[in-house]
């Protein structure tokens, strides 16, 4: 009973839509009676349900809860119970059931709850004053800007590099040996003369697939090396390839 | 303190979340169930009785070190950590009941209740602190709510058999009522 203010809520699972209603005061319809039957100082097993019903229906007019179907509801069943305490009986029948028998059943149940509601607010306020480690996680670093490419934009990509190479049949493999020093050294002899290249420079139209991952291969090699740098304006664009200063140094 | 004792500690220094017995008894596999327990006991004492801020709980079927209550209000003050805000009333009734009579549906609970609970599970179940367990019997075959291991650990409980047993509480529902 902590929140200061009401608050309303709507229901949104599958039940019908509902409105919640929860006050400061009362947690419920069973909350208000049983405050109600406290403050009257009445003997639960024999409530006066007149004086208690008059001052449940006052209360719930008070805290404007006359919109609330639950309220609403008990309020009715109070009704209902003092109407059928009216009715005449027979006196010395021995089977009378007790109209208050269900409410009162009831009330004490949920009175029982209230006992447990008790218990775990005493531990859970135990527990809230002291604190564990508040470990977070350290976030990942952000992506750097991610490709965004279409699957239809790779599979293009892929058959670019499959119409460069001349005969992209698949079905007659020989073991080639990759010849990647060979490669370095054309590239090597390229730069020598020119500080810059591009990749169509070094792989000639209709080249090899060993050629070109020879090429590849070379070319990664002397960019850790440190001898070139590699670079690409955009997606698929032609690679540049640039002499860099350790490579003039060697 | 004890070599065990002191990888207890440092192993429940670093986990945020209370650490499962069997978890810390995997951090040593030579360690008997013995050992770990006389460990975690000096470990315990060692924070009690030289009088450290913290000490050690056994919650929610696991094990965790705690600030003390004590120094809740310093902490806080320099925000350096916020309590977590109080459960509702209609939380605490729902969650009580669920607790007592689980496994236990969303009908149930609004006939001793009576007020509709339909956001409450919700947010009780966003948080973690109940779970579906199973469906009933009945009509639509409801949905039957049970708590979970936070929970115990949001109540620092060790299991559920440390809340009081239902014929332990006043007004337990023992006897009829009076002749009336």
């Amino acid at each position: 009973m902590t929140e200061t203010a009401a608050y309303v809520d709507y229901a949104t699972d599958a039940a019908p839509a509902a409105f919640v209603i929860e006050l400061a005061e009362f947690s419920g319809p069973l909350d208000l009676l049983l405050t109600l039957i406290r403050e009257e100082q009445v003997d639960i097993y024999d409530i006066p349900i007149a004086r208690i019903a008059a001052q449940f229906v006052l209360r719930i007019r008070t805290l404007q809860l006359n919109e609330a179907a639950d309220y609403l509801e008990m309020a009715a069943r109070l009704l209902r119970i003092k109407a059928q305490m009216l009715l005449p009986r027979t006196d010395g029948e021995e089977a009378w059931d007790d109209p208050r028998a269900e409410l009162v059943r009831r009330l004490l149940e949920y009175q029982q709850m209230r006992e447990v509601v008790d218990v775990l607010e005493r531990a859970g306020e135990d527990r809230r004053n002291r604190f564990a480690r508040a470990y977070i996680p350290q976030a990942p670093a952000p992506p750097e800007a991610p490709l965004a490419l279409s699957l239809s934009e790779l599979l293009a990509a892929v058959d670019r590099i499959l119409r460069i190479a001349r005969d992209p049949a698949i079905h007659d493999v020989i073991p080639r040996a990759i010849d990647v020093p060979g490669a370095i050294t054309i590239i090597r002899e390229l730069l020598a003369i020119r500080a810059r290249a591009r990749w169509t420079d070094l792989v000639p139209y209709g080249a090899e697939p060993w050629q070109v991952l020879s090429t590849l291969l070379g070319l990664l090699e002397m960019a850790k090396l440190g001898e070139c740098r590699v670079a690409q304006p955009r997606p698929f664009a032609n690679v540049e390839i640039i002499r860099d200063a350790a490579g003039e140094a060697a | 303190m004890t070599p065990l004792a002191k990888l207890l500690e440092a192993a429940l220094f670093a986990s945020a979340r209370p650490i499962p017995t069997e978890e810390l008894a995997a951090l040593d596999p030579e360690a008997s169930k013995a050992a770990l327990a006389a460990a975690l006991d000096e470990l315990g004492e060692h924070y009690d009785v030289d009088g450290h801020g913290v000490e050690l709980v056994e919650l929610g079927g696991g094990w965790q070190i705690l600030t003390r209550s004590e120094y809740t209000e310093a902490i806080e003050r320099a925000q350096l950590a916020a309590r977590p805000a109080r459960l509702s009333a209609a939380a605490l009734e729902t969650l009580a009941l669920i607790a007592y009579r689980q496994p236990l549906g969303r009908a149930e609970i609004e006939e001793i209740r009576g007020v509709s609970v339909g956001s409450v599970l919700k947010s009780l179940h966003e948080r973690g602190l109940i779970d579906v367990v199973g469906r009933g019997e009945g009509m639509g075959r409801p949905l039957l709510y049970g708590t979970t291991p936070i929970f115990l650990e949001y109540f620092a409980l060790r299991h559920l058999d440390e809340l009081p047993r239902a014929d332990e509480l006043a007004v337990a529902l023992r006897a009829e009522p009076r002749a009336i």
